[in-house]
C-alpha cells in the first residue's frame, strides 16, 4: 500500500544532499591519505597495490623515532602541568559570587585562545631566543612551557564545565558531617571532578600533540616533534612514509577524541 | 572568642587568598609563555632592527611600523605605499571573507541537517564533525593535497568524466588555499551552528506554515533570524583562524601565495627585519581582537535576549 | 508565668544578617531571638524569602551572623564552621554523594569524625535498620527511589548523633502521598532517638501536623512561637492568621479588657467577647479574626452580626458560604456536611452570623 506523501515540517529543499556532500568531502581527504600510506609504490600517484613496507620504513626511522618520542614527552609533561593548573584555576573561578579580577582570570585563562598562533609563536621566538643566550640552556624545557600554556584554556573547559554542574550542596553536606575541607575535596570534590580533569587532560594532550606552528618557532635545532618533522618534509618530494606517519598519528587522535566523547557522555 | 562576624569577615579573607593562591600557576605559566611575550614583541616593534636578525636592544626606531604600511624606493629615497605588503593584507582579508562565506554556504545546510535528525542519531553525526576538528590540522591540509595535486582525485575524476582533458593546476594557487581552509575550519562554524540550531523551537516553524509561509519563508524569516546567533559566532570563529593561517597558505599556497602568517614569518627568516615582523604581527592580533570585540557583543546580546 | 522547666538546646539571641551593602542591603533575619527546647520537634514555618533557611543556615554554619550569637547547650557556636558543630542537616535536594554507596554515604560523618572502623560499621548497620533499608547498603544512590534517598539522607545525618538535626524543607520533593507517610515517619523517628528537630516548612498543613511547637516567620522577623493548636486558634498577627488556615478579619473596638480576654463592639453594634495576645492589652480600634469553621449561620434576627449569602460552594467533605456582611466585609463560614442534609441555605438569602464564645482573637495589627 502506498502511502500519500506527507509535508515535512523540518525539511529544507536541497540541505540534506549538501549535507551528505559535506561529510563526504569532509572524511575523502583523510581516506585517500590513508589509502595511499598502504601504497606499494614509491609514488603517491600511482597505486601498485597493498603494502605496509612505508609503516616500517616510518617506524625504522631514527628521525621519525625520536620525533615521535619527543612529541609524547612534550605532551605528556605540558598537559600535565596544565591540567593541574587548570584544575587549580577551575576551583578559584567557578561557584563563587563574582568577585573583583573574576572577569580578568577569565580574559587571562583564555588568551591562548584569542591570539593567532603566528604571533604567539614570533613573540615566543624573540624571547625565549635571548633566553636562550642569556642562561645557555636550550633544551625542551621551552617547548614544555609553551605547550603548557596554550593547552590550559582547553584543559579548563571541560574541568570549569564539571565544576559548574556539579551541586554545591554535596560540599556543604560534606562539612556538615564534620569534614575539614581538606578533607571535603578530597573525599568529595575530586572524586566527582575526575570526569572532568581527565577528559581536560586528554584536550590538552590531543591539542600540544597537533601544535605545528608554535613548534617550529620555539624548538632548537634537531627538536624536531612529529608534526614539524613531517611539516619539513611536506617541502620536498613526499613519500608514502609520510602518509603512514601521518595514518598513525590520525588513529592515536581518533582513540583519544573517541575516548573523550565517551567520557562526557557518560557524565550526561 | 571571636564574635560571629569576625570569623565571617576571616573567612572571606581566607577565600580570596586562596582564590588567588590556586589561579596563580596558570596564571604565571600564561603570563611567561603566553601574554608576557606580546608586550615584548610590542617593544621590539619599536627598535632598530639587527643586521643579522634580532633587534638592538633598546635602540628606538619606528622604522617597524613605518615599512608595514610604506616603502622607501632604494635608489630616489622617495616614500610610497608598500604595495607587497598591503596586497598580502588584502589577499588575507579576501581569502579569509571568502573562506567564511563557503563554510557558512556548507555549514548551515549540514548543522541543519544535523539538527533535525531524531534525538539519538544527532549524537553521532556531531561525532563525526568533531572528529576532524581534534585531528591534526597539518595532517588535514596535507590530506586535502591528496585531492587537488595534478595527479589527485579531483583531476582524476575530472579527466575521467570527460570535464577535462588536461590535469588543472590547482596546487599552489589561492584555490587551492581555499580548498584547504574551507576543508580545515569547516568544524569550526558546523559546531556553534549547530549549538544555536539544537535549541531552534521547531513550533515556531510549524507556526510559519500555519501562517502560510512557504518552505524559503519559513527559511529566510524564522530560521535564519533565530540561529543567527549562531551564523555570527560561526562565521567569527572561521573567520579569525583564516587571518592568522600559516600553515594551510604554506603547504598548498607554495612560497608565492602568501598571507599575513608567511609574511610575519618571513621576517623572521629569510627577511631579517624583526622589528617589522613584531609590528606586522600586532596589526594582526588588533584585527583579530576587532573581530573578537563583535564576537563578544553578539554572545552577550544573544545571551540576554535567551534570559 | 510557669514555663517547663526544659533545657534549651539552641539559643538564638538578636541575631541578623545581612546581605549585600548599600542600596542593595537586605536584612534576611532582623534581630531574631528564639529558644528551641531540647527534644522538641520545633518548626520555622513563613513563606520563601521569609529568613526561615537563613536561620537553619547559621544554625548549621553554612553562613555566619552579621550580628547576634548562637548558642547550642549554652556554648556560642555562632562562629565555628560547619565541621566543628555537633549539628548535622538534611538537605532539601539530599545531597547525597553520588559516588558513593548508601552505606558509605551513611558512615561519611563517622568515618570524618576519626571513628574506629567497627564503631563505623556497627552504627551505619543501626542505622540502615531503623529506616528500614538493610538490603539496599550496598546500591548506589542514584538506584534508589526518592523515598528512600529521603530516608539515607536521614539516617546520615542521624549516625553521628548530632545534638541537633536540621531538616530544610526534605518533604518537599516527595510525591503527596510519601509525604504524608514520611511525616509520620519523621515524628516517630523523632520519639525514638529523642534528638532535637528543627524542621524548615512552608507547608502549614505541614507543619501544624508534625511539630511540638511552630515559629511563623515573615520578612525577617519571628512573628509569633507557640504550639500548633496556639498558632491555629490564638494567632496574634494578620500574617500568621491569613498565612495559617482560611480567616475572616473583622474590624472591632474594645469596650473593656481583662487579663487575656477582651470584649469587643462590631459594627453592628453587638457586642462579643474575644481573645488577647499574650501581654497585649489595646485601646480603641482593632481587627480581629474568625475561623470559618468557628462561625455559625443562624436566623438574622438576634445574630451578632447579619448579611446574605452571595456563593455556596460545595467542597465534599463541607460547605463554604461565601457572605456579604452588612457592614460591607465578605465572611465565609464553613459547615462540615453530613449524608442527607440540605441546605436551607442558598445564595440570595439573608442570614444571621453567631460568633461563639473563644472564637474571636484580638490582633496585635
Amino acid at each position: 500500500m502506498s502511502r500519500p506523501r506527507t509535508f515535512d515540517l523540518r525539511a529544507q529543499p536541497g540541505f540534506a544532499f549538501i549535507a551528505l556532500f559535506t561529510f563526504f568531502m569532509l572524511y575523502l581527504p583523510i581516506a585517500a591519505l590513508v589509502v595511499y600510506a598502504f601504497n606499494a609504490g614509491d609514488s603517491m600517484a600511482i597505486w601498485e597495490g597493498v603494502s605496509l613496507r612505508w609503516f616500517q620504513a616510518a617506524a625504522s626511522n631514527e628521525r621519525v623515532q625520536e620525533a615521535a618520542l619527543r612529541s609524547a614527552i612534550i605532551a605528556i609533561c605540558a598537559a600535565s602541568i596544565a591540567t593541574t593548573a587548570a584544575t587549580m584555576a577551575a576551583i578559584a573561578t567557578t561557584r563563587t559570587k563574582p568577585y573583583r579580577g573574576l572577569t580578568f582570570k577569565y580574559a587571562f585563562i583564555n588568551q591562548p585562545l584569542m591570539v593567532p598562533e603566528i604571533v604567539t609563536a614570533v613573540a615566543l621566538l624573540i624571547v625565549f631566543s635571548r633566553i636562550k643566550v642569556w642562561t645557555g640552556y636550550s633544551g625542551l624545557g621551552y617547548l614544555v612551557a609553551a605547550h603548557a600554556a596554550f593547552c590550559i584554556p582547553f584543559a579548563y573547559l571541560p574541568i570549569r564545565a564539571r565544576l559548574e554542574s556539579m551541586d554545591l550542596t554535596l560540599e556543604r553536606a560534606a562539612a556538615d558531617l564534620y569534614a575539614t575541607p581538606w578533607k571535603t575535596f578530597r573525599y568529595v570534590t575530586l572524586p566527582l571532578l575526575r570526569p572532568g580533569i581527565i577528559a581536560g587532560f586528554m584536550l590538552a594532550f590531543v591539542i600540544s600533540l597537533d601544535d605545528v606552528v608554535i613548534t617550529e618557532f620555539v624548538k632548537s635545532g634537531g627538536q624536531d616533534t612529529l608534526p614539524t618533522y613531517m611539516l619539513g618534509q611536506l617541502r620536498r618530494e613526499t613519500t608514502p612514509e609520510v602518509n603512514a606517519i601521518a595514518t598513525v598519528f590520525l588513529l592515536v587522535s581518533l582513540i583519544l577524541v573517541t575516548a573523550f566523547f565517551f567520557i562526557n557522555r557518560r557524565k550526561a | 572568642m571571636a564574635s560571629a562576624a569576625e570569623t565571617a569577615r576571616q573567612a572571606e579573607r581566607a577565600d580570596v587568598r586562596s582564590r588567588w593562591l590556586l589561579s596563580t600557576p596558570a596564571l604565571l605559566i600564561i603570563l611567561v609563555a603566553a601574554i608576557g611575550p606580546l608586550f615584548v614583541m610590542l617593544a621590539y616593534s619599536f627598535m632598530v632592527k639587527g643586521d643579522y636578525g634580532d633587534v638592538k636592544f633598546g635602540q628606538f626606531s619606528l622604522d617597524g611600523w613605518f615599512s608595514v604600511f610604506f616603502s622607501r624606493d632604494i635608489f630616489d629615497d622617495t616614500v610610497g605605499l608598500a604595495d607587497a605588503h598591503l596586497s598580502i593584507f588584502w589577499r588575507s582579508v579576501k581569502l579569509s571573507l571568502i573562506t567564511t562565506l563557503l563554510t557558512l554556504g556548507l555549514g548551515f545546510p549540514t548543522a541543519y541537517f544535523i539538527a533535525t535528525r531524531p534525538a539519538s542519531t544527532r549524537e553521532v553525526w556531531v561525532f563525526l564533525i568533531t572528529i576532524p576538528f581534534w585531528t591534526n590540522l597539518l595532517i588535514r591540509t596535507f590530506a586535502m593535497q591528496e585531492v587537488i595535486r595534478n595527479e589527485g582525485i579531483l583531476n582524476t575524476l575530472m579527466m575521467w568524466l570527460g570535464l577535462i582533458d588536461r590535469p588543472v593546476q590547482l596546487m599552489y594557487t589561492d584555490v587551492a588555499i581555499l580548498f584547504g581552509m574551507v576543508y580545515v575550519y569547516l568544524p569550526l562554524m558546523v559546531l556553534p551552528l549547530y549549538a544555536s540550531m539544537e535549541k531552534l523551537d521547531f513550533r515556531l516553524v510549524e507556526a510559519g506554515y500555519d501562517l502560510y509561509a512557504t518552505r524559503l519563508r519559513v527559511l529566510w524569516r524564522i530560521i535564519i533570524p533565530l540561529v543567527r546567533p549562531g551564523i555570527v559566532a560561526g562565521s567569527i570563529l572561521v573567520f579569525i583562524p583564516s587571518l592568522g593561517a600559516y600553515v594551510t597558505p604554506r603547504v598548498l599556497g607554495g612560497g608565492k601565495n602568501m598571507m599575513l602568517g608567511n609574511l610575519i614569518e618571513l621576517q623572521f627568516g629569510a627577511g631579517r627585519n624583526w622589528p617589522l615582523g613584531a609590528a606586522l604581527s600586532i596589526t594582526l592580533m588588533a584585527i583579530v581582537m576587532l573581530a573578537l570585540l563583535v564576537y563578544v557583543r553578539n554572545a552577550a546580546r544573544s545571551g540576554a535576549q535567551h534570559v | 508565668m510557669p514555663e517547663k522547666p526544659d533545657r534549651n538546646a539552641i539559643e538564638v539571641r538578636n541575631v541578623s544578617k545581612i546581605f549585600g551593602s548599600g542600596d542593595a542591603r537586605f536584612a534576611a533575619l532582623d534581630r531574631v531571638s528564639v529558644n528551641i527546647r531540647e527534644n522538641e520537634f520545633f518548626t520555622l514555618l513563613g513563606p520563601s524569602g521569609c529568613g526561615k533557611t537563613t536561620l537553619l543556615r547559621l544554625i548549621a554554619g553554612f553562613d555566619f551572623p552579621s550580628e547576634g550569637e548562637i548558642f547550642l547547650y549554652g556554648d556560642d557556636i555562632a562562629p565555628l564552621p560547619p565541621f566543628r558543630r555537633p549539628v548535622n542537616t538534611v538537605f532539601q535536594s539530599y545531597a547525597l554523594f553520588p559516588h558513593m554507596t548508601v552505606a558509605q554515604n551513611i558512615g561519611f560523618g563517622l568515618e570524618m569524625l576519626g571513628k574506629p572502623k567497627a564503631e563505623v560499621e556497627a552504627r551505619v548497620t543501626q542505622m540502615l535498620k531503623l529506616v528500614r533499608m538493610e538490603q539496599l547498603a550496598g546500591r548506589r544512590t542514584s538506584q534508589i527511589s526518592g523515598g528512600q534517598q529521603q530516608r539515607v539522607a536521614l539516617a546520615r545525618a542521624l549516625a553521628p548523633q548530632p545534638k541537633v538535626l536540621l531538616l530544610d524543607e526534605p518533604l518537599s520533593a516527595l510525591d503527596y502521598k510519601l509525604r504524608k507517610d514520611m511525616q509520620i515517619e519523621l515524628k516517630t523517628l523523632q520519639h525514638e532517638t529523642g534528638i532535637t528537630f528543627i524542621f524548615v516548612t512552608h507547608d502549614q498543613e505541614e507543619a501544624l501536623t508534625m511539630s511540638d511547637r511552630i515559629a511563623v516567620m515573615s520578612a525577617g522577623k519571628i512573628l509569633q512561637v507557640g504550639s500548633p493548636r496556639d498558632i491555629y486558634d490564638r494567632p496574634a498577627e494578620r500574617f500568621v492568621a491569613d498565612f495559617i488556615g482560611e480567616s475572616n478579619f473583622l474590624p472591632a473596638a474594645i469596650v473593656s479588657t481583662a487579663g487575656n480576654l477582651a470584649t469587643v463592639r462590631l459594627a453592628s453594634g453587638a457586642e462579643i467577647p474575644a481573645s488577647l495576645p499574650d501581654g497585649f492589652a489595646p485601646k480603641g480600634d482593632v481587627s480581629i479574626v474568625v475561623r470559618p469553621e468557628h462561625a455559625q449561620l443562624a436566623k438574622p434576627e438576634g445574630a451578632a452580626l447579619a448579611g446574605t449569602v452571595e456563593t455556596v460552594v460545595y467542597l465534599g467533605t463541607d460547605t463554604h458560604f461565601h457572605l456579604k456582611l452588612d457592614s460591607g466585609e465578605p465572611f465565609i463560614v464553613r459547615r462540615q456536611n453530613a449524608r442527607g442534609h440540605t441546605d436551607r441555605f442558598v445564595a440570595g438569602n439573608r442570614v444571621g452570623l453567631l460568633i461563639p464564645a473563644d472564637s474571636a482573637q484580638v490582633l496585635k495589627d
